[in-house]
């Protein structure tokens, strides 16, 4: 079983965020870290390997040269190889010119299993399996609270507003894990200094074969116009009152504001 | 500009959410069309028509019965080219998210997401996506057709405006790799009361209860009050409290016009599920709890002792 898996480097979720105010884009100068939901993918990838008993699973990651550290992370935890999608023509990318790069990456790997994590940490973005797919033309089932493979096909039981479906597909496929699936493990010792001697590969646009136009800004089909408040919610009321006597107070409250 | 509302439906009503985004779609433009996709949907029609669309292009068929994503994009992908829209918009879903997505990939589109407001500016769209935990918002836009707009859930009303549509049927081919997905078994948990999505108020609890059993509490304010029961992603992990009630990043975006927070801190996760709520009243007991900071009321108290007190005074006020 071949399992390629895609991850992501967000700001480090502990640093202080801002919007560069000229691009309006993340301001990549704070640490980066692998997005805490690809850990769950992961951590599957690692686990569908061991219950095949053989096979491989390779770390895709399309960022700047400084994401190669996520990476890293990623062998560490467990991942037998990595390719690290990197080019200064890729800066900018939106979800249809990322979802074509990756779908060249993943192309090249021709793997069993392409798996994503539920969603990114810094845009909470949980739209790109379904692109990456659709470009693959392979099946995709996202939200997998679990996921058996077998006989060439995957069972996945998914997450929905209604409860859960039981949803079957053939192999290759593409999944999103939901972060219910499994509890990632952390890397060992062993595995980060291991991670230095596992093969790292880094792509470019013209290894993929994707001409400038179809990658980066020039590829991407959206744009940023501009950053806002949100709205305020006004000014707020509070209550300090131990006991049942707080209970009249927002009876009160909810009547004056006319809700009950 | 001609706009396409994709309208998801649930046990053979439109979802709320999508209603909604056909009632925001209809205020920006004059030429607002539906689409339902599904086996027997056609039904569907008129509300949907009573609801903002002009015109509803109906895609019947077996193939698209099970909830998935990839008959949806062909059958769409078609529609739109054939029809020439210049904007498709979604109200998300789990569903709905993969449908929006493949169907960018299809027609090389642009796709904003997580959008919580459209708007035209100098006959432009622009949509409004919050970033940074919703301390900021973003404002995106297209740089061409056909634009593809993902709304967050809950975001809009509904509004009913009376009108009928035209129904178009739609032919429907799926492409090999879109059938290769398939639904074996459906398992939907049976919700008490109104779904979460649906309902006007919303009665939520979180760790600060203590126990599962102490859900009773927040379950007998909430059907004191007629609303809802939600609950945070930390007691829905603890197993206290179906997934299908979950609110926040990982679950479910809730917009009713009260929603109690019942012993929950408030981490920006569970907020970006709740924060467009009308009135927000939480109750902790921890004075410091980031809830209060975005609450209308802010009861510093203890919960075990005030939501029993407050659930026996709504039931006299409202005589339930």
């Amino acid at each position: 079983m071949k399992v390629a898996v895609c991850v992501k480097e967000v700001p480090d979720a502990s640093a202080p965020k801002r919007l560069d105010p000229e691009t309006f884009r993340l301001d990549r100068g704070v640490a980066g870290a692998l997005n805490e939901f690809d850990t769950h993918a992961i951590e599957e990838g690692l686990q569908l390997k061991d219950k095949g008993g053989e096979g491989e699973v390779v770390a895709v990651l399309m960022g700047p040269e400084r994401a190669a550290d996520s990476l890293r992370k990623a062998l560490a935890i467990g991942a037998d190889r990595a390719v690290h999608v990197s080019d200064e023509g890729l800066v900018g990318s939106d979800l249809v010119a990322t979802s074509k790069a990756l779908a060249k990456a993943l192309e090249r790997e021709g793997a069993d299993i392409v798996l994503f994590g539920q969603q990114a940490g810094d845009s909470d973005g949980a739209v790109l399996w379904a692109a990456v797919a659709d470009h693959l033309r392979l099946p995709v089932i996202s939200q997998a609270a679990s996921l058996e493979a077998s006989d060439g096909k995957v069972k996945v039981k998914r997450q929905t507003e209604y409860g859960y479906d039981v949803i079957e597909a053939p192999v290759p496929c593409v999944v999103a894990v939901s972060d219910a699936i499994n509890e990632p493990r952390y890397p060992s010792l062993k595995g980060i200094m291991g991670a230095k001697k596992k093969p790292r590969e880094t792509v470019s646009l013209s290894d993929l074969g994707l001409a400038a136009e179809d990658a980066g800004e020039p590829g991407s089909r959206t744009e940023v116009y501009g950053l806002s408040d949100p709205p305020s919610r006004g000014e707020s009321e509070r209550i300090e009152d131990d006991g049942p006597a707080a209970a009249e107070k927002i009876v009160d409250y909810l009547s004056s504001q006319k809700l009950i | 500009m001609a706009t396409l509302v994709y309208v998801e439906h649930h046990e053979g009503e439109p979802v709320k959410g999508s209603l909604g985004v056909l009632g925001k779609a209809a205020q920006l433009g004059d030429d607002v069309a539906a689409v339902l996709l599904g086996s027997g949907v056609e039904g569907m029609a008129e509300a949907v028509g009573r609801h903002g669309a002009s015109r509803v292009f109906v895609a019947d068929d077996p193939a698209l019965e099970a909830p998935l994503p990839q008959p949806r994009v062909d059958v769409l992908a078609t529609l739109v080219e054939s029809e020439g829209f210049d904007n498709v918009v979604f109200g998300a879903s789990v569903l709905a998210s993969d449908v929006a997505a493949g169907l960018a990939a299809r027609l090389d589109a642009g796709l904003n997401w997580d959008l919580v407001d459209l708007e035209l500016k100098d006959g432009k769209l622009v949509g409004k996506r919050p970033a940074l935990g919703d301390s900021v918002i973003v404002e995106v836009g297209w740089k061409n057709e056909p634009r593809l707009a993902l709304v967050r859930s809950g975001t809009f009303e509904p509004a009913e405006t009376g009108g009928s549509a035209e129904v178009t049927k739609v032919p429907v081919e799926i492409q090999d790799f879109s059938r290769q997905a398939v639904m074996v078994e459906q398992a939907h948990e049976e919700s008490q009361g109104p779904s979460i999505e649906d309902a006007d108020v919303i009665v939520a609890g979180g760790r600060g209860l203590g126990k599962s059993e102490n859900f009773s509490l927040v379950e007998d304010l909430a059907k004191a009050l007629g609303g809802a029961v939600a609950a945070t992603r930390a007691v829905v992990d603890a197993g206290w409290y179906p997934y299908s009630t979950q609110v926040g990043q990982t679950g479910k975006t809730v917009s009713p016009k009260l929603y109690i927070a019942c012993g929950i801190s408030g981490a920006i996760q569970h907020k970006v599920g709740m924060q467009g709520s009308g009135t927000i009243v939480a109750i902790n007991k921890d004075p410091n709890a980031p809830i209060f900071e975005y609450s209308d009321l802010a009861v510093v108290g203890d919960v075990h002792e005030i939501v029993p007190k407050l659930t026996e005074l709504v039931r006299e006020k409202r005589g339930s």
